[in-house]
């Protein structure tokens, strides 16, 4: 029996259902999902980068452990997708390799610097919350495997953005300098954060075609909006200023109106022009080349006892 | 991505049954996660990871997939060893049970007021 499997495909996807790994799917729509999961993947664990910069420097030892434990979930979300990514015919090596030659991309995000404990706080409400945003909808991805890491990402990053929100709380009904602290960390990330959601519609590139293939939800500029019409009140019950002087509410749109985004800045810094892409970038090779012995180390050890005669008495056959 | 064009789906040097079709990440082979949430639940299929032997694998397991007490116990299987039904997982592999709907308690006419059955 013939079946058009493209056809099946797109119905499979059209009711709703889920796409798993061994099911066939056009190459253009493996090659998209291996591209967006790897580079989330990158930028969970390149986004260790800026927060662990702040772990020996934490304020307290609860503040410490809390950062800790963020910063592992962030290891772990990582993980997720490169086992989700995996499932799609690409390796864990190949995978590395091209975030490490920069064939492969992270979210530009993490190319800021984290200059204050403040940048911690502003971090996580703003920068997790504008990924919560956008990874609330990728719980019903088309693709299984993704989906389901999704959730798991999801759940564990709601304590991320409450931790960050609260930092950013504490530091704000301080002294006049800790609350000024918080005023810059939001100063600096809230542009960002509203870039995270990428190109505006009508620039956006792969939008389209991955809606059909239900890997995206919603629209970028539907997913930066929810976003801003849900932190501008945050921001009040901070009493701290988001900085964009024509942010209002529009009764009549039932949203918040808000400045023109700089994309200038976003393409340089995407295009490796940010603050800190080169240094995250070298500071992720180090950290693997530096860690090879501890791989190299697991590996010997489990050949070793595996097979215990090999590697002493030269050939373990000729022992057995 | 050696393979990943294959019309049907699947990836030379796949294993068969596994979520990831391609092994090994440079010598360490590739491991199947099973967490049993709490007691009186059966072990679930929660993810996989790249581990040198089971201790070490049983290790990543716990720090990677119960960092919130998920798990009161956890199975890691190597990928290798797990057989799957046909790649297809719509094929006619399982029709046999489609035709036979007498299988079912629904299939059976009670009449009105009967109870208990």
């Amino acid at each position: 029996m013939i079946v058009d499997w493209e056809a099946e495909f797109q119905r499979t996807i059209d009711a709703d259902s889920r796409i798993e790994p061994r099911d066939h799917m056009p190459e253009s729509y493996r090659a998209t999902l291996i591209r967006q999961i790897a580079q989330h993947a990158h930028s969970e664990i390149i986004g260790m980068q800026p927060e662990g910069n702040w772990i020996t420097r934490a304020p307290s030892l609860k503040r410490k452990a809390i950062l800790m434990a963020k910063v592992q979930d962030e290891a772990g979300h990582g993980l997720y997708l490169y086992s989700a990514a995996e499932t799609l015919g690409v390796s864990r090596d190949q995978l590395i390799e091209l975030l490490h030659t920069g064939r492969q991309k992270y979210s530009s995000i993490f190319n800021y610097p984290t200059l204050t404990w403040a940048d911690i706080g502003a971090v996580g409400w703003l920068v997790d919350g504008a990924a919560i945003c956008n990874q609330v909808p990728l719980c019903r991805c088309s693709y299984g495997p993704y989906a389901r890491g999704m959730v798991r990402i999801c759940k564990e990053e709601s304590f991320h953005q409450r931790q960050g929100f609260e930092i950013l709380r504490v530091l704000s009904a301080g002294t006049a300098a800790q609350h000024a602290m918080a005023q810059d960390a939001v100063d600096r990330w809230w542009w960002p954060a509203i870039m995270m959601f990428g190109p505006t519609d009508d620039e956006s590139t792969h939008s389209q075609q991955s809606m059909t293939w239900g890997i995206k939800r919603f629209s970028n500029d539907e997913l930066r909006q929810r976003f801003i019409d849900m932190t501008v009140p945050q921001a009040d019950a901070l009493d701290l200023t988001l900085p964009d002087p024509a942010l209002r509410w529009n009764d009549e749109r039932g949203h918040y109106d808000f400045g023109p985004i700089d994309w200038a800045e976003f393409w340089q810094v995407v295009n490796g022009d940010g603050p800190c892409n080169r240094q995250r970038l070298a500071q992720r090779v180090a950290a693997h080349v530096e860690g090879a012995w501890v791989r190299d180390a697991a590996t010997a050890y489990a050949a070793k006892r595996a097979d215990p005669g090999a590697g002493q008495a030269g050939s373990s056959t000729a022992a057995a | 991505m050696a393979g990943a064009g294959s019309p049907n789906g699947s990836v030379p040097g796949s294993v068969p049954g596994s979520e990831a079709t391609e092994p090994a990440s440079r010598g360490w082979p590739l491991w199947e996660v099973f967490i049993r949430a709490r007691r009186g639940l059966a072990h679930n299929h929660v993810g996989s990871l790249h581990a040198a032997d089971a201790e070490l694998a049983m290790g990543m397991a716990r720090d990677v997939y119960t960092r919130r007490s998920e798990g009161v116990s956890i199975w890691v299987v190597p990928t290798a060893s797990i057989t799957a039904s046909s790649p297809d997982e719509k094929d006619a592999f399982f029709a046999s049970a489609a035709d036979k709907p007498y299988r079912h308690p629904t299939f059976y006419d009670v009449p009105a007021g009967v109870k208990h059955l």
